[in-house]
């Protein structure tokens, strides 16, 4: 287990040295499965970190639980030292205005243009010109390298631009922290580099902190300061890039490598197979 | 047994709890009405995808009804020698019954069930938790203005359904037919009550709308965000939405017109 992320880190835009995100004791529970067993993350300011896993394990509840969209049974999640689950309404809608988020499909507006969809956060929450609303749109699509589609309705995007398009609307108000869930999922190699490369760059000059959930091992560790590697529940590694690669935990390995056979066995749990074959599995 | 009563009990509280989470939301997407004061724009827009777009139906359908209440209205009245009444009938019968009755129907089927499959899409995409995570509620932003629009489409809807049937019935039983027009429009005049007949009659669409829209937007918002869940809440809302236009028209108008 790595406990410091000093060798990653880059500085903090605020120089504050108290996470942004602080989960303690986080329990989760869909029906009677445990989706988070009292789990502890920091997520520090300025640094971009990856919440990595296998399908299924609870990464994009994770963020819901930090967007305050879901509520934990058991644990504190403080953002920038306001507890998502003690918020009223309004002040988690305050709460929300300050956090960006990256969802898996884009979630684009279908029924608005590129340019409308980056400026409804604007026109919602602000009293701005429309000529100002236009200049900050076209920036944001600029960032994104998508001025030119600023006309283009979403269905007219591939999959990559749709992305990129809810990358700059999700950046629009300028926030403090981004939330990307599984945004390199589906990507050719082109528009996957793309992605890494802009992920990294907004972070950085938008002096921003970023939270990255995905199970695309190799993007996700080349961009990320730090890493929490998550399965049935529970944190099993959390480190920097470098100390995940030299762990010692056999499941790590077989999920950093992408091995078929491990801890993780390639069989579902099954009866014998001759007695399945040979009695239909009526033994 | 035992499993077909406990089967029996779980269905009445799957039942209870999702008419609680429907009258909750209610609630909360009323809350969301005075904001549109200043933000009718919103509602403007959701009048005319529910009720302009909802103009050609309901035309049609309204004068078809109309000639059709006129030929069989003459038919029977002319067995009287009273046929110089056909205007109230299909005056009375539109205003009071089929007008909110069948227009509700409609816009349930054309109407209804385009804004359960758009909202009901827009939450299978995540547009809805998009919205949110931008500080943007969608009972305010989504639900609130498309339960507006409706509450004041269907009432004029009727009144369109109404106008447009009584030119039907007056299109076969004096064009046709032979009733003396100055006859067709005295009669009707002195019969047809502001009060007793149109009003109650606006009454009834007024909770039409409401009713309807409601059901229409909570099975959307309420929908299971798959392609099958969608087609569900879709057929949902067209069903219990004409249900309960059926079910309240005769409470309705035991209540108005009832000794």
């Amino acid at each position: 287990m790595v406990d410091s992320q000093s060798s990653a880190s880059r500085e903090s835009s605020s120089g504050d040295d108290k996470p942004l995100v602080e989960i303690r004791g986080l329990t989760f529970y869909r029906g009677s499965r445990a989706i988070f067993d009292n789990i502890d993350i920091d997520i520090h300011r300025g640094k971009l970190t990856a919440i990595m896993g296998p399908s299924g394990t609870g990464k994009t509840t994770l963020l819901r639980l930090i967007g305050g969209q879901l509520r934990p049974h058991a644990g504190t999640i403080l953002v920038d030292g306001e507890s998502v689950t003690k918020l009223s309404y309004k002040q988690l809608y305050q709460l929300r205005k300050r956090i960006g988020m990256l969802f898996q499909n884009g979630a684009l507006f279908t029924h608005q243009n590129v340019f409308d969809n980056v400026a409804f956060a604007l026109r919602e929450h602000t009293k701005l010109p429309e000529s100002m609303i236009r200049d900050i749109v076209l920036m944001k699509l600029e960032a994104v390298g998508l001025r030119g589609a600023h006309q283009l309705m979403p269905v007219e995007l591939s999959g990559g631009m749709s992305r990129r398009v809810a990358l700059a609307r999700a950046i629009a108000l300028d926030p403090m922290m981004m939330m990307y869930d599984e945004p390199f999922t589906g990507q050719d190699p082109i528009t996957m580099g793309v992605l890494v490369s802009l992920l990294r760059r907004l972070n950085d000059a938008l002096h921003l902190t970023s939270i990255l959930v995905s199970h695309d091992v190799k993007e996700t560790l080349s961009i990320a300061d730090y890493a929490y590697v998550i399965s049935e529940g529970k944190v099993v590694e959390h480190g920097t890039a470098d100390a995940l690669k030299n762990t010692q935990s056999d499941w790590v390995k077989q999920f950093l490598n992408g091995l078929s056979d491990g801890p993780v066995p390639f069989h579902y749990p099954a009866g014998d197979l001759y007695e399945d074959l040979l009695n239909g599995g009526k033994s | 047994m035992i499993a077909f009563i406990e089967n029996l009990g779980e269905s009445a509280l799957n039942i209870f709890e999702k008419l609680g989470r429907g009258v909750v939301f209610f609630i909360n997407a009323l809350a969301g009405f005075p904001a549109l004061i200043l933000r009718f724009t919103l509602v403007i827009q959701q009048l005319y995808a529910v009720g302009v777009l909802s103009l050609i139906i309901i035309g049609v359908a309204g004068f078809f009804v109309g000639m059709v209440l006129g030929l069989q209205g003459y038919n029977t009245l002319i067995d009287f020698g009273a046929e110089e009444s056909l205007g109230v009938v299909v005056a009375l019968t539109l205003v009071r019954e089929l007008g909110p009755v069948v227009s509700a129907l409609l816009y349930a089927g054309r109407a209804g069930s385009a804004l359960t499959a758009e909202i009901g899409l827009m939450k299978a995409t995540e547009q809805l938790s998009a919205m949110e995570m931008m500080a943007v509620d969608p009972m305010h932003r989504v639900i609130a203005p498309r339960l507006l629009a409706g509450i004041i489409a269907v009432p004029l809807l009727a009144a369109l359904f109404s106008a447009v049937g009584v030119m039907g019935g007056y299109f076969v039983g004096v064009g046709l037919v032979g009733v003396d027009e100055g006859t067709f429009w005295s009669q009707m005049q002195d019969s047809v009550d502001i009060y007793d007949d149109v009003l109650n009659g606006v009454i009834k669409s007024i909770v039409f709308g409401i009713v309807v829209t409601w059901i229409a937007v909570f099975e959307g918002y309420d929908t299971v965000p798959t392609s099958e869940g969608v087609s569900r809440a879709t057929t949902r809302t067209v069903v219990h939405g004409s249900l309960a236009v059926l079910g309240l028209d005769f409470v309705l108008t035991a209540l108005m017109f009832g000794d």
